[in-house]
């Protein structure tokens, strides 16, 4: 069964630490709880995203640098 | 004068840049992000054009969009405000190339005053005191342990091509200093590609004092000193004018410092020149000269009765500085505190939301200079700050009685703010009495947390 994780906030998602490091995760790869899979930034500060149940990244539902609601599903995971 | 200001800003800075340019005759035009549609700044210009998706880098930092914006709208000018592009050298010359106003000092002023070493140098030669350092970038370990030795500790090291606290390393001792130096320069290659630095006594127990100037390129003036040493992660948060720390004295000697340097560089806008200033010695230290209109330039407006965001646009416009230096006369105190969207109950975590019931404090002496509006959804995208709390009065005592009574008109439901952090330092026995430094406010939140966490809002 697939899960989808939610942003806890709304922001705009990174899937990379900065700009000049690489992406968190790849859809394939396997995750765990607690594996940090991109960032939230509100106002100027950062939120990590983790993940809440293990399996494989299915597919990236929100781009790198896209603005995001709260709610709004990021990835899903298998 | 200008005919058409495009505003390459957003939120309450850019309202503010739209009033000024009303009061002028000019017409405005608002470019906005995606995101900010809705916002109050595009609901007051003239002409509004969308520049891009919300994120940044592409759209309130995308030269190539807001060139293109004037182009469209046929704007004469375009004012930075402060923040984005305000301070970017290739945005300034951009504009100039485009035949278009940069409501701000050309490519090359502002060049010379951000790079920290030709800032330095340029205090330095104008007779305006320096913290002691290394003049200059140091790039031989030798010479670096040898000015060390001379300058005392502690010491910061610094990335010459730095910004944003990266690459700063502190050595208390020559020993840590002689280590953290190669790891220094290490990262700063890493970077920024450059692992030139510069070494900079620090000054422990320090005010933040900084002097207003305006220039017209031929003359200038400086509008007396601002205090902003309230701070939080180095972003301040309460400021005040005068600096109620500064005998008469000095502040001629620290105000007419500013003023020579400002002549030396032949200064064209508005400006401000930041210090550090010590107390027991009564030692000032230049640290920076911004080359734009500061957030708390208000304070400076209240007590001066100059405004500084329309006289830069008359500069701009080619117009002779309309002052003489006596002409500028320091009266009463003013305050300004910022409103921002971050709960000081949670560690001042943001709170992006929408602004239900709404009161805006009045009365006399009192200003709040804001981009909020009832029923206004305030995007998570951009800065906290909704708006900035600004008083007047005959004294500093007064001053703070009169914020105590702004702050209890003003409501913003719907969202936390930092409202009742300034309620409480409105109380404090040490803000009262004037006696704090830069490094005063954190300590000060932590042992205060339980009682921000009680106050409800």
């Amino acid at each position: 069964m697939t899960k989808q994780l939610l942003s806890p906030l709304p922001g705009t998602f990174y899937r990379r630490p900065a700009p000049d490091k690489p992406l968190y995760k790849n859809e394939g790869d396997t995750v765990a709880v607690g594996d940090v899979i991109g960032l939230i930034e509100v106002m100027k500060s950062f939120h990590d995203v983790k993940v809440e149940v293990s399996g494989k990244i299915v597919k990236f539902l929100a781009d790198n640098e896209e603005p995001v609601m709260a709610g709004q599903a990021l990835v899903e995971i298998a | 004068m200008i005919k058409k200001l495009l505003i390459a800003n957003r939120g309450e800075i850019a309202v503010r840049i739209i009033r000024a340019a009303k009061e002028l005759g000019i017409k405005t035009v608002q470019v906005h992000s995606a995101a900010d549609v809705e916002s109050l700044a595009v609901k007051m210009a003239d002409e509004t054009i969308n520049i891009g998706p919300p994120h940044t880098a592409k759209s309130y930092l995308n030269i190539e969009a807001i060139l293109s914006a004037a182009r469209e709208t046929r704007a004469d000018a375009i004012h930075p405000g402060y923040g984005f592009l305000a301070e970017n050298a290739g945005f300034s010359d951009a504009v100039r190339d485009a035949g278009l106003i940069f409501v701000g000092p050309n490519g090359a002023a502002i060049r010379t005053m951000g790079d920290k070493v030709a800032a330095r140098a340029a205090a330095k030669s104008a007779g305006v005191p320096v913290v002691p350092g290394s003049d200059g970038r140091i790039d031989d370990p030798a010479e670096a342990a040898r000015t060390a030795a001379r300058i005392g500790f502690p010491i910061m090291i610094k990335a010459a091509a730095g910004g944003g606290g990266r690459g700063i390393r502190i050595a208390e001792t020559q020993v840590e200093f002689e280590s953290l130096m190669p790891q220094a320069s290490a990262e700063a290659k890493a970077a920024f590609g450059d692992g030139g630095l510069y070494i900079e006594k620090i000054i422990g127990r320090a005010r933040h004092i900084e002097v207003q100037v305006l220039g017209d390129g031929d003359r200038a003036i400086h509008c007396f000193e601002r205090e902003c040493s309230l701070q939080r992660r180095r972003q301040k948060v309460w400021e005040e004018a005068p600096s109620s720390a500064l005998p008469q004295v000095i502040r001629e000697r620290l105000c007419g410092s500013a003023l020579a340097l400002t002549q030396a560089v032949n200064y064209k806008g508005a400006g401000t020149i930041e210090y550090l200033y010590e107390d027991d010695s009564q030692d000032f230290y230049f640290i920076e000269m911004n080359t734009r209109i500061q957030v708390e330039h208000p304070v400076t407006e209240m007590i001066t009765g100059v405004d500084l965001v329309r006289e830069m646009i008359r500069i701009a416009s080619g117009e002779p500085l309309r002052f003489q230096q006596s002409d500028i006369k320091l009266k009463g105190h003013a305050i300004e505190v910022r409103i921002n969207a971050e709960d000081p109950a949670r560690n001042f975590a943001p709170f992006p939301g929408t602004v239900a019931a709404l009161n805006i404090p009045g009365g006399p002496g009192t200003r709040f200079d804001t981009m909020l509006y009832q029923g206004y959804q305030i995007p998570p995208f951009y800065d906290s700050l909704l708006g900035k709390l600004i008083v007047w009065d005959e004294t500093r005592p007064a001053a703070i009685s009169r914020l105590q009574r702004a702050l209890s008109e003003l409501r913003i439901d719907g969202v936390k703010t930092t409202k009742p952090l300034h309620q409480l330092l409105c109380e404090d026995e040490g803000v009262r009495a004037g006696d704090f430094h830069t490094r005063w406010l954190e300590p000060w939140l932590e042992s205060s947390a339980h009682k921000l966490e009680a106050m409800k809002q």
